[in-house]
């Protein structure tokens, strides 16, 4: 699928033969995300159909507690310092954005009045300008009206290093300014196509200027705000002990009428995630519980039960699990530094042996067995699923080819069945993270290049360990002192591919020299995938950008970078009475103000 | 001292102890028991030829057959290759760490309970130190430091085992060192260390000869407690991806992968729970019958 | 014995502090980073991470992090929390209650069954009794806790349904019914944590009794014609409680972030998971204001061990 196949299927939807959910569904295929593809009919005109809803309740509230179990608990509740999205669904209760992301990537107004395109003028054509009108009459918790100044502030305070917020990365290289009490205009410095980085979905939500204006930079830690949260959301702050419990009670001030129809949330942390499973299935003692990493197997058997009170309920995301190739050289010291940019995997750097590699990953048992429903199998970096036939890559399990390969490139066995070649054995250390379907996924991996004549080592790392970026620890995946590695990229989901295909840009490799803070764990560079990536920064066509992004991803997996495994979706578990829409590309609380328990 | 008094012969003390272990019905039964665990996981490998991480999922999750007498597991391996062959790691890691922890903790009590003051209050200082160690930062402390030189100095399989028998061992001592300490306390007031003492016995003979035995009940009884405290804990280490590889089928790695399927396929943690459960049985009753064994005033 | 205590007493404060240098120094070197979690994040530049160590002070060297420490919990503050942003004393006293309520009631209940179990299987040995005792005994400690509390989890919550098995602080009722969600909520939890508490115990309790109750004085009180329950509790007791008491003293410390594993299964919002989830984020503060209270209790709690074995045998004579 190239620029002009894009083209083509737009033209299809303006036509009204493709319908809106075919085209998104076809993009996703491709390899790019949902609200890309709601951006690409944006541009072209196409208006957004306004989302519709099944609310029945007729009256706020009567509803009485939602009992939510999050198996990781909140420990902050201020959006801006969030780490991980428990932080950032404990803030959604109570904080909103101006607008979010539903399941089929449209975005939908919250705190705006309207979503900013061409047509209304909210969005400059020079790419370089967005103008938000703000919904009115909407209010604090604490009684205070939300004006342009709150937005304003979000950014001041968001974007000032001092404060060391997280959600930086959103809020730099722009200016907002107020044009009159409901507006705001959002200035970039350069042409930007990704311009809802700013104030939507997880990384958006707006906190109230008047409580944290003093203590902006230095000072923000010592907000009582951060710990009491005022927010314009469906639900006002009771409690909070970190790690174990965020309570609220109904906003009855809120914004949109006849919601929320429960009278109190509660959000209980900790324990783990089957049991959190068996909490909401088999004993009903919770309505809701999220992030559910547990094998399919024992979800389908829960749900099967006679007497089961809730179900799964599973949604599309970007998440890709996938095993990373090591360019450099992990076993060779260079001015102390392993896996050295300077040096070449002496296994991997064979062009043979990385594509009998990929073919050595069964994704099909992977994800038929471990996985099942809450993934599907990929070739793609960005995303896949099956069902459709324009596939610029293909994935392959065969063993017998992989064997062929390796011998044709002069990789011979040896009495122990391990093949080597020139004095170097095939064996790899393969590592990944702490996590029951990854063991098996690694089991299986092995078992595979056993037969094919790869002997494999296998490490696991305890997560926190594995995903943090402690300059003095060998097992983090950045340093990557294993040969081959296995981990998900995607979420929280992030709307737009560039920040994810940043991860194999060469000036992101990570080493020494940059504390191994870069993003490229693989060390794998190239020119052209370089200049595509700078090209697709700035292009403000998205049809042009998504095709430098699809030619991007058929780049790093056609010269094996990494080998995706499965696309993971989004799992959680809920009551068979709550009625709830999941979105993939945003928090699961993203419209929390619309559940409701059928009677 | 074996002397023949009146024509008839005594027999030595060793063969002594001996017929009275023997006397002790259920811990001959245990040594054996123990000693066919060891020489079903030294050499079941040997006889058992299925592999252990043959994965097959058509036949995932069965019961106990012909084919597959314990029963398969989620990844459709065979559990009884898999118990032979992370026996030998359980029990091994089991016995050697209550070891460690048993002669460092009775080394340390029994220095402690009979020396000076100041001694004394060193030793309790470093136990007191070692309790209050949180375990989970200084093991990743200790693994980060160590396995990397112990892996060149004597491969991966041995330095994985040493690291973990001198962690499980190092964090299970103190408890030993203080009730072997109380115990020593108590005794070394008693009539027949005095009387022992008047006679001019040295202190190391009086150690090793009176106090010693009579401080045996706590040590054997902690003893029994480590082995299993040791298997357990080996999975734990694994779980925390600190100790042998994932894919490597201890009792306790087992028990743990199965715990998830409690409800689905009990038989999965039935075997390697029970097979724990055994061992700490037999070792048990073998520490019983040692303790009557060497305690001379068991009625004979 | 004054002497005694007098001379424990003043080394166990510069002991706390050697004790305190030491697990500083351990938490420090241990890797891990408590800001790992911005680094996976790719909206967050490798400068924030940076910016906030710089914040914290942890680039700094030991001994000068250290004595910061030091000086701040002599002024009572214990620190403030990377991960919560909130201060680390008022985590601990959210978590204080649950704990004690939990945690504390399975030792005493450990206690409650260990000791009459224990001495009655001594005093009839290799009757059925004890060995129906054994058999229970050595069941106990050979599962790991989180094997008895997903047992009991499936048991009692799902297949029988009688029981909540996810804890909660705020039970939402009052009065009777408070008291009744709390047992219900509770009885599991601190089932499992006794249970392998008396396990062991009970086997220690056993082997002490069994020493003493073959000493001599001991038959010659009974040849006196002492009924067998004085003789029991006036002679062999007293002296069978010293390995009792030792063992009391090292679990007591426990209390204090011993069962993680426990409180993770079922949700308790206690020191335990409070202690691991900070270990795990690398959380130093809150690490290190759990770690030292641990310390101070398990000092505390030897040293009245000590003292105590001079009460149950005075002829115990400390040099």
């Amino acid at each position: 699928m190239n620029e002009q196949g894009l083209r083509d299927l737009i033209v299809g939807v303006k036509a009204g033969q493709v319908s809106r959910r075919a085209f998104v569904q076809k993009i996703v295929g491709l390899g790019l995300t949902a609200p890309l593809a709601t951006q690409l009919l944006a541009h072209a005109g196409l208006a957004q159909t306004s989302p519709s809803t099944d609310y029945k309740p007729t009256k706020a509230g009567g509803g009485g507690t939602l009992k939510t179990l999050f198996w990781q608990g909140a420990t902050l509740l201020n959006p801006h310092f969030a780490v991980g999205t428990k932080d950032q669904e404990g803030a959604r209760i109570f904080y909103e954005p101006l607008a979010a992301w539903d399941p089929d990537g449209n975005m939908v107004p919250v705190l705006a009045a309207e979503i900013p395109d061409i047509e209304n003028g909210g969005i400059g054509a020079d790419g370089m300008s967005v103008t938000w009108k703000l919904k009115k009459g909407v209010e604090w918790h604490d009684g205070r009206p939300f004006t342009a100044d709150d937005v304003v502030f979000n950014w001041e305070y968001a974007s000032d290093p001092a404060t060391a917020a997280t959600t930086i990365g959103d809020y730099q290289d722009a200016k907002v300014e107020k044009v009159d009490p409901l507006t705001v205009r959002v200035r970039f410095e350069k042409p930007t196509p990704f311009w809802t980085r700013m104030f939507v979905g997880s990384f958006g939500m707006i906190v109230p200027k008047h409580l944290f204006e003093n203590y902006k930079g230095a000072g923000s830690r010592d907000a009582p705000g951060n710990l009491k949260p005022v927010g314009t959301g469906p639900y006002r702050f009771v409690e909070f002990k970190p790690g174990d419990i965020v309570r609220g009670e109904r906003n009855p001030a809120y914004h949109v009428p006849n919601r929320p129809y429960f009278d109190a949330i509660e959000m209980k942390g900790g324990g783990d995630a089957v049991s959190a499973a068996r909490a909401v299935i088999q004993t009903g003692e919770y309505d809701f519980a999220w992030n559910m990493q547990v094998e399919d197997e024992i979800l389908i058997r829960l749900e099967k039960a006679g007497n089961a009170k809730g179900r799964a309920e599973i949604v599309q995301s970007r998440a890709i699990e996938h095993i990373q190739l090591n360019n450099a050289d992990p076993w060779t010291e260079v001015d102390g530094e392993r896996s050295s940019p300077k040096t070449t995997h002496p296994l991997l750097g064979d062009p043979a042996v990385r594509q009998a590699l990929s073919l050595l990953v069964d994704r099909a048992s992977v994800q038929a067995h471990i996985y099942g429903r809450t993934a599907i199998t990929t070739e793609n970096f960005l995303n896949n699923p099956e069902r459709f036939v324009s596939k610029n890559t293909a994935w392959e399990f065969n063993v017998d080819r992989a064997n062929q390969l390796l011998e044709e490139a002069g990789w011979k066995r040896g009495p122990d069945g391990v093949r080597g070649k020139e004095g170097k054995k095939l064996k790899l250390v393969y590592q990944t993270s702490i996590n029951a379907p990854r063991q098996k996924t690694q089991a299986v991996v092995k078992q595979a290049c056993q037969k094919a004549g790869i002997d494999v080592e296998l490490k696991s790392v305890t997560a926190s360990v594995y995903f943090s970026s402690d300059v003095a620890n060998p097992d983090t995946a950045r340093k990557f002192y294993a040969d081959i590695q296995m981990l998900t990229t995607g979420t929280p989901s992030v709307p737009d591919p560039e920040r994810f295909m940043k991860q194999f840009v060469s000036w992101e490799i990570a080493s020494k020299d940059n504390k191994w803070q870069g993003t490229n764990a693989t060390r794998w560079r190239n020119e052209e995938y370089d200049k595509a990536f700078l090209a697709a920064q700035s292009e403000l066509d998205p049809v042009k950008r998504a095709a430098l992004f699809i030619k991007m991803n058929d780049m790093v997996v056609n010269d094996v970078a990494v080998i995706p495994v499965v696309n993971r979706r989004w799992v959680a578990t809920m009551s068979n009475k709550l009625k709830a829409t999941l979105s993939g590309w945003d928090n699961d609380f993203w419209n929390l103000k619309d559940w409701y328990r059928e009677t | 001292m074996p002397q023949a008094i009146g024509g008839v012969a005594r027999p030595s003390p060793a063969a002594e102890t001996w017929q009275r272990f023997r006397r002790h019905k259920l811990a001959v039964a245990s040594t054996a028991v123990l000693a066919l665990m060891l020489v079903a996981v030294a050499f079941g490998p040997l006889l058992w030829r299925v592999p252990i991480n043959d994965i097959d999922f058509s036949a995932h999750l069965e019961g106990p057959s012909w084919s597959h007498p314990f029963g398969t597991d989620d990844l459709g391996q065979d559990l009884l290759a898999r118990m032979l062959y992370g026996g030998r790691i359980s029990l091994a890691v089991g016995l050697a760490a209550m070891l460690v922890a048993i002669i460092v903790g009775t080394a340390i009590g029994a220095i402690a309970g009979m020396a000076h003051g100041s001694v004394d209050a060193a030793l309790m200082w470093l136990t007191d130190l070692f309790l209050s160690l949180p375990p989970l930062p200084l093991l990743l402390l200790i693994i980060y430091l160590f396995r990397q030189p112990l892996k060149q100095l004597v491969g991966p399989e041995l330095g994985t085992f040493i690291l973990i028998v001198a962690v499980i061992g190092g964090f299970r001592w103190m408890q030993v060192a203080r009730l072997v300490r109380a115990q020593f306390l108590s005794l070394r007031e008693k009539e027949f260390v005095e009387a022992a003492r008047a006679l001019g016995m040295s202190s190391l003979r009086l150690v090793t000869r009176h106090i010693l035995p009579n401080s045996l009940g706590p040590i054997i009884v902690a003893g029994t407690i480590d082995v299993a405290a040791a298997i357990i804990a080996e999975s734990t280490l694994s779980f925390l991806g600190l100790g042998f590889p994932p894919d490597i089928p201890t009792w306790g790695r087992i028990l743990f992968d199965a715990k998830d399927y409690l409800d689905i396929a009990p038989h999965w943690a039935l075997f390697a729970g029970g097979a724990i459960f055994l061992a700490v049985l037999s070792i048990n009753f073998i520490g019983d019958g040692l303790r009557d064994a060497l305690d001379p005033r068991t009625s004979s | 014995m004054g002497r005694y205590l007098l001379r424990r007493s003043l080394i166990a404060l510069p002991s706390l502090l050697g004790i305190s240098i030491v697990l500083f120094a351990v938490l420090a070197l241990a890797p891990g980073d408590p800001f790992g979690e911005l680094a996976s994040n790719p909206n967050v530049p490798p400068e924030v991470a940076a910016a906030l160590r710089t914040k914290f002070g942890l680039d700094d060297p030991i001994m000068l992090r250290y004595l910061r420490w030091l000086s701040a919990m002599l002024h009572g503050d214990w620190g403030f929390s990377f991960v919560s942003r909130m201060d680390v004393d008022t985590l601990i006293l959210q978590r204080l209650p649950a704990t004690l309520l939990v945690i504390g009631s399975s030792q005493v209940l450990a206690l409650l069954i260990a000791l009459p179990v224990g001495v009655y299987s001594a005093v009839r040995p290799y009757s059925i009794f004890d060995q129906i005792a054994n058999l229970l005994a050595f069941i106990g400690f050979s599962l790991p806790t989180f094997f008895t509390g997903l047992l009991f989890i499936l048991l009692f919550s799902i297949y029988l349904d009688w029981l909540p098995f996810v804890y909660r602080t705020d039970l939402g009722v009052t009065g009777w019914h408070w008291y009744w969600e709390q047992f219900k909520q509770a009885v599991m939890p601190v089932a499992v944590l006794g249970l392998l508490q008396a396990a062991s115990w009970t086997r220690y309790v056993r082997s002490a009794v069994l020493e003493v109750i073959r000493l001599d004085y001991v038959t010659t009180a009974r040849a006196k014609g002492l009924p067998e329950r004085m003789v029991v509790i006036k002679h062999v007791l007293r002296n069978a409680l010293i390995p009792v008491v030792t063992l009391v003293a090292l679990q007591m410390p426990a209390l204090f972030g011993g069962a993680i594993v426990t409180e993770q299964i079922f949700r308790i919002p206690g020191i335990g998971s409070l202690l691991i989830s900070s270990i795990l984020a690398n959380d130093t503060p809150v690490i290190m204001a759990v770690t030292f209270v641990f310390a101070c209790l398990v000092i505390l709690f030897n040293l009245t061990a000590d003292i105590l074995y001079g009460w149950l045998d005075p002829r115990i004579a400390y040099r």
